[in-house]
């Protein structure tokens, strides 16, 4: 089992927020494309062999490829891999690229499942995020995809901006349920550097994000899954039953994964790497026949620190007979900590795990770390 | 003898002392500008970056005069803190001139005063001279008046130098000939021999820089320390230039080494007289004290684990530091560690320091004290030393207790003069004297609690004072004082590394102010934090730091999982160098910049 990601490092305009890899300069989109295949042909057996049950397109926005682009870009896939008849194939876009022409090029493809980045159903916060789709193509989009055929898509939400009040963010999740969205990944605004926001903040231009709204939000969030029985399957995804991500799921599971584009990150079990964070670099280094990229091996104790940071932010949490079976040699220290956080009350216990309380789980990076195994 | 020139320099910090040195070993090239580094006498990495003498140590040039003859100079440097006063004036005890060096750009300080006096008690010819006069800022009218009001000499003794260009650097070791009497002693007499500091070697054992005041020392004599009493070989003598340079004899008047094996810098006593067996010398000499240590503090392990490693630590510090003292003391907040003492603030930050950067102990310091007096009401019972908190006795119980009080000197310009008082009316001080040294500088004399200043004084004064205040002071006497304990509590949990002894009046303000920067300092955990200071059984105040609301990121995808492992591993050795009390969560830092309350 293992699982590939592609990245599609363009955007039309760039997002406040973001701070993933991408550039708004098309000059270089057919080179790159070229050189991404090269990479699936260069990087075959990274993978060992292994069936592909996941194929992830994300971005920057691979809606900007072409029909062409994109078919291409499968037809090397299939020459390298073999993939699973029913792997799952997600691609990430933007509303404004999901006209009912571009969903039909998807549906020909072997696309099965969309990732839509609405964000948010109101105007105000759009152009807050410098988003390139207004409130209309935010509703429409969902309307058409499933006209085209769509069943199995995600929908993006941000909440805490500055910009959603706590009345705004209720409305946009009561549009999830009216919409009967099947899976929703909802993340709480961050200010990171190096993104416009970032330096306004820094500069005190505008406010930070304040911790307190987005407790509150994600409070919000809370009783809404359980109010219309989505499953919380992680801290930032959620989805009606059947419906969960194969891909990001393998992710928190540890599974294998093939990283293409620049910037992408591969995952072997034991090692991980990382390709230059550049399109020019990337696009030379793989027409010299040759990868750009960094790797670090993963100790006994990194692959340790992994498993509860993942495991903590899944409703399938950490388990006692895995510590117990794969790092023995750290089995007193974690069952330490695990009675002190469940006499904290911030993990329970399940059947056969122990999770995050509801109420721990917006300090889930605090309470991972607690248990970290780390040298001085 | 005749050709012998003893001097040492006195200056307050910054005011280019060292840089001076060195040009006076350059141009005798005594040391190569290619082995120049700066501030060659200070050989410490931290004396080095805080640009400040710790040890005093001492140097032997030569200088072929114009009048044909070659002199020796004996140059020997002393701290410039009042920390360590007392190797100050062993230091100018065993010289008969002092170059006296006052930054052109700041004028006199308190600490030149109260070394400059010692001088001038012990007899040394002062040859004034204004460093940096090649600064623009440089007021050399003004600070020449000042000198001149200070020593009553004329103007035109004064030498005008700069460290940096070299400029009157010539005139400097004209004047050390001319002006600087030679020693004056009898090479005939018995052996009377000054210790005026000593270095820990760790191959060589503890060497000891002495001065010869009368007789001559010569390789192989068997040695008596006249205080300490004990006895030696001199295994080997010699004097100091760049190195130690091995001699057969070291003469009258002349300043050298003496290597005899000491193992611990506790056996040699700076001050101390050095003797021959065979033929001792009737007395000592004058002035010999035993430093005692005025500042007391715990220094824990962070990790309880490490508490052997520290005491190796310390025991290692005391070999070159004799004045560093210290025994096991246990906390109940803190575990296992040790009860130190210091001879000032800045004393207990360098050994915090050398700790830390050559030992690589990772350790807490808690908040100094003073040593206390205290008299417990039982029938019979007789008045004890109180080095922490913990040992005074229930109040039902106490009879009275004495805490020390200090005269200390202030000088700074008279705009400051309003502050200062306020400051130091606040610190519980009264001002005895205020005198106008010129008319832009005061000099004010107050009578102050030890603990009052041991703590957050020195910046607050430099501070009010635009850095222009500077600070000495002399320990005077134990006084009655109405003085509590304030305890500080976390979740209900006592945490005795954070207990002090306040006097009542100021008990509650007190405790206000600690917990509100104890809320400063606690990093927000999972749970709500209580923090409470009480005296007894009364809480007097407290805050409440809320639980950590969101400590989360948002995405955790393929791309994410190494910056963020190494993100919370960063978090996580954070979290390790803090110290758990109950289940709080303490910085380091906290347990000492508690007190920093402005």
């Amino acid at each position: 089992m293992a699982g590939i990601y592609i990245h599609i490092p363009f955007c039309k305009q760039a997002c406040h927020y973001c701070n993933f890899h991408f550039s708004t300069s098309l000059n270089h989109k057919t080179a790159l494309v070229e050189a991404l295949q090269k990479e699936i042909k260069l990087q075959k057996n990274f993978l060992l062999g292994a069936t592909i049950e996941s194929i992830y397109f994300g971005g920057g926005t691979p809606s900007m490829l072409t029909e062409m682009e994109l078919m291409d870009i499968f037809s090397t896939l299939h020459q390298s891999f073999e993939i699973g008849k029913t792997a799952e194939i997600t691609f990430e876009a933007n509303p404004d690229d999901l006209t009912s022409a571009y969903l039909q090029t998807l549906v020909k493809s072997p696309v099965n499942r969309l990732s839509i980045g609405v964000q948010s159903f109101f105007e105000e916060d759009l152009k807050w995020m410098n988003r390139a789709h207004d409130a209309n193509q935010a509703i429409d989009c969902i309307h058409e995809a499933r006209k085209a055929g769509f069943e199995n898509f995600s929908v993006d939400l941000i909440y805490g901006s500055p910009s959603t009040s706590n009345g705004m963010w209720e409305k946009n999740l009561e549009k999830i349920r009216a919409l009967k969205i099947p899976h929703l990944s909802s993340y709480a605004l961050t200010v990171e550097e190096g993104t416009a926001l970032g330096s306004w903040v820094k500069k005190g231009k505008m406010p930070d994000v304040d911790p307190a709204k987005s407790l509150k939000h994600f409070e919000m969030l809370q009783q809404f899954v359980q109010k219309n029985h989505y499953r919380h399957y992680e801290i930032s995804n959620m989805a009606l039953e059947g419906f969960e991500a194969v891909h990001n799921s393998n992710y928190w599971k540890r599974i294998p994964y093939l990283g293409i584009g620049p910037a992408a990150h591969s995952f072997d079990g034991k090692n991980r790497q990382w390709n230059i964070n550049n399109n020019a670099k990337y696009i030379q280094a793989l027409n010299e026949g040759r990868l750009e990229m960094e790797k670090e091996a993963l100790s006994e104790s990194d692959l340790f620190n992994e498993y509860i940071m993942t495991g903590l932010r899944c409703d399938w949490g950490i388990s006692k007979a895995y510590i117990a079976k794969h790092f023995p040699q750290f089995n007193n220290t974690f069952e330490k900590e695990l009675a002190a956080q469940v006499q904290l009350g911030a993990l329970v216990e399940k059947t056969s795990s122990f999770v995050l309380a509801d109420a721990a789980k917006f300090i889930a990076d605090g309470v991972a770390s607690e248990f970290f195994v780390v040298n001085d | 003898m005749e050709k012998f020139r003893n001097f040492c320099v006195i200056a307050h910090i910054d005011h280019g002392k060292s840089t001076l040195s060195d040009r006076l070993l350059e141009f005798t090239k005594t040391i190569s500008e290619r082995d120049m580094q700066n501030q060659a006498l200070d050989d410490m990495d931290i004396e080095r970056e805080r640009g400040i003498t710790i040890k005093s140590h001492a140097i032997q040039l030569y200088y072929d005069h114009s009048d044909g003859v070659k002199y020796t100079f004996n140059l020997i440097d002393t701290p410039g803190h009042v920390d360590f006063s007392y190797e100050v004036s062993r230091s100018i005890a065993a010289c008969e001139g002092a170059l006296l060096i006052v930054d052109a750009t700041q004028g006199i300080q308190a600490q030149t005063i109260s070394n400059l006096y010692l001088a001038i008690e012990h007899d040394l010819e002062i040859i004034p001279v204004l460093n940096k006069i090649d600064m623009d800022s440089a007021m050399i009218e003004e600070v020449t008046d000042q000198v001149v009001d200070l020593i009553g000499c004329d103007p035109s003794e004064i030498i005008l130098a700069s460290g940096k260009t070299g400029e009157g650097v010539q005139e400097i070791m004209n004047a050390i000939v001319d002006r600087v009497p030679a020693p004056k002693g009898d090479p005939k007499a018995p052996l009377q021999a000054l210790i005026f500091d000593s270095v820990f070697n760790s191959f060589r054992g503890v060497i000891a820089y002495f001065k010869i005041i009368n007789g001559v020392l010569k390789k192989g004599d068997k040695v008596r320390f006249v205080n300490t009493g004990k006895e030696y070989g001199a295994d080997e003598i010699g004097i100091l230039q760049l190195d130690q340079v091995k001699k057969k004899v070291v003469g009258c008047g002349d300043v050298g080494y003496i290597i005899t094996g000491i193992k611990e810098s506790k056996e040699i006593k700076v001050g101390d007289t050095i003797t021959t067996i065979e033929n001792p010398c009737s007395e000592a000499i004058q002035g010999f004290e035993d430093v005692k240590p005025m500042v007391f503090a715990g220094i824990f392990p962070v990790d309880n684990d490490d508490f052997e490693d520290l005491r190796d630590s310390l025991e290692k510090l005391q070999l070159n530091d004799a004045s560093l003292t210290f025994e096991p003391e246990s906390s109940v907040a803190l575990g296992f560690g040790f009860r130190c003492g210091f001879l000032g603030m800045l004393h207990l930050e360098i050994i915090q320091e050398r700790l830390d950067r050559e030992y690589n102990q990772n350790v807490i310091t808690t908040v100094p004290n003073v040593t206390y007096f205290a008299k417990s009401k039982k029938k019979g019972s007789e008045k004890f030393i109180v080095k922490t908190p913990a040992d005074l006795p229930d109040p039902s119980q106490l009879e009275f207790v004495e805490e020390p009080y200090i005269e200390a000197q202030i000088i700074s310009k008279p705009e400051y003069v309003g502050s200062i008082m306020t400051l130091c009316l606040d610190k519980r001080g009264e001002m005895t004297k205020q005198t106008y040294l010129t008319p832009t500088r005061i000099e004010m004399t107050f009578i102050l609690p030890l603990a009052e200043i041991v703590f957050d004084f020195y910046d607050r004064l430099k501070s009010i004072s635009r850095g222009y205040a500077s600070f000495d002071y002399t320990p005077l006497d134990y006084r009655q004082s109405d003085l509590v304990k304030s305890d500080i509590l976390l979740n209900g949990d006592p945490v005795d590394a954070l207990s002090a002894l306040v006097h009542r009046q100021k008990a509650e303000a007190f405790g206000r102010k600690i917990c509100k920067k104890l809320k400063e300092l606690l990093p927000r955990q999972q749970f709500k934090i209580a923090i409470q200071a009480s005296i007894g059984a009364k809480v007097v105040a407290r805050e409440t730091i809320s639980a950590l609301r969101k400590d989360v990121t948002a995405k955790c995808y393929g791309g994410d999982i190494t910056r963020k492992r190494k993100l919370l591993e960063k978090q996580k050795k954070g979290k390790k160098k803090m110290r758990q009390i109950g289940n709080v969560e303490v910085p380091q830092r906290a347990f000492l910049e508690v007190l920093k309350l402005d």
